[in-house]
C-alpha cells in the first residue's frame, strides 16, 4: 500500500506528515493547486475537475500540541476544529491554496469566518449545502452554490468550469467509489479478510493523495481482499456509527477489533463515499452533482433526511447486516452525532439491539478503558 | 440618579399581564383544539402561522423562562438521564426536560405541537432539536432551510430559495390547521410587526444619550420579550409606544440603569438566564452600562434596517429570516460590532461566552483578538452558559469582571 510517487512510505505514514508532505510533492510536480476542504462532505469532483487537488483536512492525528488555537477557541470545541487551526496557524498548512467548508455543523460554520480571518491569502469558500431537502427548490439552490465554487475554482487555478471534464472527474470518483463498494463488501461478507484498520487507511489515505493514484492502490487492495482465503475467525459483527467527521485514532479502531469486534459497517471518512449510487454520468454533470447529494446522500448526522428519520434507517440497517450490535464511536463534543445517538439508542431499544457509546479525542493514547467497554459489551451479546 | 420608580415599571407591568395572558392561552390551546405551531426565535415567519390560525409556541423562551425561574437544573438532569450529553445545549435539555414531565413550565402546562416549523436560521443544532421533538411528539416538522450569509448581505438567488419554501409552507399550515391561507391577512399582521419594529429601532437608538436612559443588555433583553413573542399583534405595538416614551422621559431626565455611568460598553452573546440578578451586579457595582448588545437582536437585526413589510410580504419574511445575528457570518457580525462601538460611544467590548450555543461563541475568542489587537477596543471574554446553572463560577467571573473594570479605571486616570 505504498505510495512510490510519494516518496514512499505507508498510508499510515504518509497520513502522518502533518505538512502535507505528500501534497506538496504533488503541486511540486504538476505545478497545480491544493484545495482543503473540512469534512464531511465536499464537491470533490469539481475542485478536481478544475485542476486542483482536493485535501481532507483531519486535524492533527494525535501528534501535535495545541498552543495557539487555545486562544482562538474555547474549551469546549472539538479536537479536529482545534488540531485543524492549530496546523494553520502554525504554518503546516501554507500548502494548501483555499479551503472549503459547508455547513455540516455550527463550529465548522464558524470555524470558516475565523479561517477566512486569519488565513487572507488563501481562497475560502462556505457552501450551505441544501437542508430541505425534499423541497423542489433545493435543486436551484444548491446549482447556484456549485456554480459559485466554480467560479471561485477558476480564480484560483484558471481552469474554468467545462461539463466535459466534470463528467470524466465524476466517472473517475464513481470508479474509487465503486471500488470502496467492493471492499464494504468484503467487510460485511468475510470481515477477517480485511482489518478494520487497514480498510480505515485505505480508505484515508484517499483523501490526501490524486484520486488516479488511489484507484489503482484499491484496485491492488480489492483484488487481495476478494482472493483472500484467510480462516474465518468468530467476532460480534457491529456497526460503527459517529466517526464521520472527526476520526478516532488508529488504536482505537485496532482495539475494537482486538476486543472482539468485526466492524462490518462504519462511518469513516464519510465524505470519500457520500452518496449511495453512483453519481450519473450521463447528461449534465453538474446537475447530476445536485440530483446525487439531494436524492443519493448515505444518511448522516450533518443533513436532514426528511420523512425517513436515520433513526429508522440505522435499525433497517442492523437487521439486514444481523448485527450483535451497534457501536456509537464519537468526538468529544460533537454535538451532531451526541443529538442523533439519543434518537438512534432508543430506536435500537425498542427493536432489541444491543449498543454501546464510546467517546473519543485526538490527543487520547490510552485505550484500556474502550478496550474494556467493548470487550464487555462483546460478552454481554455472547453470553445472552 | 438611578430610575425612579414611575419611570420604571409602566412597561415591565404590560409586559407581565401580556406574558400571563399568552401563557394562559397556551395552557388550553390543546383542549381548545387550537392549532399549535412550535418556533424558534431567530428568524421565525410567526405572522405565517398566525395568518392560518396557529398559536406559536417557543421552546427557547420557554427554556430561558425555566433559567430565570431557576428551575432549569432539574429539566436538564432528566435529558441527560434520558441520554443526552453534557456537552450539547442546555436549551434542548431543558425543553425535552419539560416533555419528560408532562410539559408543566412555571408559566403554565406548555401544549403539544401539531406543527413543527424549524426555522433553522444560525444554528444547527435547532434541526437536532426538532428532529427530537418530530419523533417524540409524532408531529409533522418542516424544515424551512434559511442560507447562512456567504458574501456581505443576502443574495438575491437565496431570498428566492427562501420565498419558494415560504410557498410550500403555507400549504403546509393551511393543511395542519384548517384555515386556508390569505394574503390580505398576512399584509395586516406584517403591519403590526412593522410598526412595533419602528418603534423598537427607535428605543435602541436612545441608548446613544448620556447617560444611557437603559441597560441595552440587561433591560433590553427583557423589553425585547413582545417583539420576540407576540410579534404581529396590536398589542406588541401598543407595548413599545408605551415603552418609547417611558424611556424618552428617562432620557430627558437623565436617568439611568446605574447610580454614575463610568463605562458604556458593547455585549455580545447571551446572558447567564440562571443566574442573571447575579452577573448583572458584578458589573453594576463599576458603574458599566451597556449601550449596544447582540443578543436583543437575536430576533431580529431590527436597527440594522431590517423590516417586515405588508407590500413585500414573503420576500421581506425571507429577507429578516436571512437577515438574524447568528444567521451572519463572522466579517458581518465583527462590522456590526465594532459599529456599535463607534455609533454608541463605547468603551469597552464584553463577550460573554457559553458552551451551549456554539453558533453565537465559536469564533469569539478570535473576535476578542481582532478587537484588542486590531481595533484596540479594550476588550474582555468571560464564559459560563444561558441555561445549564452549572456552568455559572461567580468568583471566577468577579476576579475576571473587577480586573478588567480596574485596570480601565487605572489607564482612565493615567490618560486624564
Amino acid at each position: 500500500m505504498g505510495t512510490p510517487e510519494n516518496g514512499g512510505g505507508g498510508p499510515e505514514q504518509v497520513l502522518a506528515d502533518l505538512g502535507l508532505g505528500a501534497v506538496a510533492a504533488w503541486k511540486q510536480r504538476t505545478g497545480r493547486k491544493a484545495v482543503g476542504h473540512f469534512p464531511v462532505y465536499a464537491p470533490l469532483e469539481m475542485i478536481h475537475a478544475q485542476g486542483a487537488l482536493p485535501v481532507s483536512l483531519f486535524g492533527g492525528w494525535g501528534q501535535i500540541e495545541i498552543d495557539h488555537a487555545d486562544s482562538r477557541l474555547q474549551s469546549f470545541v472539538c479536537s479536529i476544529t482545534k488540531s485543524t487551526l492549530e496546523l494553520g496557524l502554525t504554518g503546516r498548512l501554507s500548502v494548501l491554496d483555499g479551503m472549503v467548508f459547508t455547513n455540516i455543523c455550527d463550529v465548522a460554520r464558524n470555524l470558516s469566518g475565523v479561517w477566512s480571518r486569519n488565513f487572507p491569502a488563501m481562497m475560502t469558500v462556505f457552501l450551505h449545502m441544501p437542508q430541505n431537502v425534499e423541497s423542489p427548490s433545493a435543486r436551484a439552490h444548491l446549482a447556484s452554490e456549485l456554480r459559485r465554487l466554480s467560479a471561485s475554482l477558476e480564480r484560483l487555478t484558471g481552469v474554468a468550469y467545462d461539463p466535459a471534464r466534470l463528467a470524466e472527474s465524476i466517472a473517475l470518483y464513481n470508479q474509487d467509489r465503486d471500488l470502496l463498494r467492493r471492499l464494504e463488501a468484503v467487510r460485511e461478507e468475510k470481515p477477517w479478510a480485511l482489518s478494520a484498520a487497514d480498510w480505515y487507511l485505505l480508505l484515508r489515505i484517499g483523501t490526501v493523495i490524486p484520486k488516479e493514484e488511489h484507484v489503482r492502490m484499491l484496485e491492488d487492495a480489492v483484488a487481495a481482499a476478494e482472493a483472500s482465503t484467510a480462516r474465518p475467525r468468530d467476532g460480534v459483527r457491529v456497526l460503527l456509527l459517529g466517526s464521520f467527521c472527526e476520526q478516532p485514532p488508529l488504536g482505537l479502531v485496532r482495539q475494537v477489533e482486538e476486543a472482539g469486534c468485526f466492524i462490518v459497517e462504519d462511518d469513516f471518512v464519510l465524505g470519500q463515499r457520500w452518496h449511495t449510487r453512483p453519481i450519473r454520468e450521463e447528461g449534465d454533470p453538474l446537475e447530476a452533482l445536485v440530483d446525487a447529494y439531494l436524492g443519493a446522500s448515505r444518511p448522516s448526522a450533518v443533513r436532514h433526511h426528511g420523512a425517513h428519520p436515520r433513526q429508522r434507517h440505522l435499525v433497517e440497517r442492523a437487521k439486514a447486516l444481523r448485527l450483535g450490535g451497534v457501536l456509537f464511536c464519537t468526538a468529544k463534543f460533537c454535538e451532531p452525532a451526541l443529538y442523533d445517538y439519543v434518537l438512534q439508542k432508543d430506536a435500537l431499544e425498542a427493536a432489541g439491539i444491543p449498543y454501546l457509546h464510546v467517546e473519543y479525542e485526538e490527543k487520547m493514547s490510552a485505550f484500556e478503558q474502550p478496550r474494556t467497554q467493548v470487550e464487555t459489551f462483546v460478552e454481554s451479546i455472547l453470553f445472552n | 440618579m438611578t430610575a425612579k420608580p414611575e419611570f420604571r415599571d409602566a412597561a415591565k407591568e404590560m409586559q407581565k399581564e401580556m406574558l400571563a395572558r399568552y401563557y394562559g392561552a397556551l395552557s388550553t390551546a390543546n383542549e381548545d383544539r387550537r392549532p399549535v405551531a412550535y418556533l424558534f426565535i431567530p428568524g421565525n415567519v410567526v405572522e405565517l402561522t398566525t395568518a392560518t390560525g396557529f398559536l406559536p409556541v417557543y421552546p427557547e423562551i420557554n427554556a430561558l423562562q425555566c433559567g430565570i425561574k431557576k428551575v432549569a437544573g432539574d429539566l436538564i438532569l432528566a435529558a441527560e438521564d434520558k441520554g443526552y450529553s453534557s456537552d450539547v445545549c442546555g436549551y434542548v435539555k431543558n425543553d425535552i426536560g419539560l416533555m419528560l414531565k408532562d410539559r408543566q413550565h412555571p408559566w403554565g402546562q406548555i401544549p403539544k405541537p401539531d406543527l413543527l416549523v424549524c426555522n433553522y436560521s444560525g444554528c444547527n443544532t435547532f434541526i437536532k432539536w426538532f428532529e427530537a421533538l418530530s419523533e417524540f411528539y409524532g408531529a409533522r416538522l418542516y424544515l424551512l432551510d434559511i442560507p447562512y450569509v456567504r458574501g456581505d448581505r443576502a443574495s438575491p438567488s437565496d431570498i428566492d430559495y427562501v420565498v419558494a419554501q415560504l410557498r410550500e409552507l403555507t400549504e403546509v399550515c393551511s393543511s395542519v390547521s384548517g384555515v386556508p391561507f390569505r394574503e390580505e391577512r398576512l399584509r395586516e399582521i406584517l403591519e403590526q410587526t412593522r410598526r412595533a419594529e419602528d418603534l423598537w429601532a427607535e428605543i435602541l437608538e436612545l441608548a446613544t444619550r448620556r447617560p444611557t436612559p437603559f441597560d441595552s443588555y440587561f433591560e433590553a433583553v427583557f423589553y425585547m420579550a413582545p417583539i420576540n413573542i407576540l410579534r404581529g399583534s396590536p398589542e406588541c405595538v401598543e407595548y413599545y409606544r408605551l415603552l418609547l416614551e417611558e424611556m424618552r422621559h428617562r432620557a430627558d431626565e437623565g436617568v439611568g440603569p446605574v447610580a454614575e455611568e463610568k463605562f458604556r460598553v458593547v455585549f455580545e452573546g447571551p446572558p447567564p438566564w440562571p443566574h442573571f440578578r447575579a452577573f448583572w451586579e458584578l458589573f453594576k457595582k463599576w458603574g458599566v452600562s451597556a449601550v449596544a448588545s447582540t443578543y436583543s437582536k437575536v430576533g431580529g437585526l431590527y436597527d440594522q434596517g431590517v423590516r417586515h413589510d405588508p407590500d413585500r410580504p414573503l420576500e421581506s419574511i425571507a429577507e429578516y429570516t436571512i437577515n438574524c445575528y447568528t444567521n451572519w457570518n463572522w466579517r458581518m457580525r465583527s462590522d456590526l460590532l465594532k459599529r456599535y462601538v463607534e455609533h454608541y460611544k463605547a468603551d469597552a467590548l464584553v463577550i460573554h461566552s457559553v458552551k451551549s450555543c456554539r453558533s453565537f461563541s465559536v469564533g469569539q475568542a478570535d473576535l476578542r483578538e481582532q478587537f484588542m489587537h486590531e481595533y484596540h477596543v479594550p476588550t474582555l471574554m468571560v464564559e459560563s452558559d444561558l441555561a445549564d446553572p452549572r456552568y455559572f463560577q461567580e468568583a471566577q467571573l468577579r476576579n475576571r469582571i473587577d480586573a478588567f473594570f480596574e485596570s480601565l479605571q487605572h489607564q482612565r486616570m493615567v490618560t486624564a
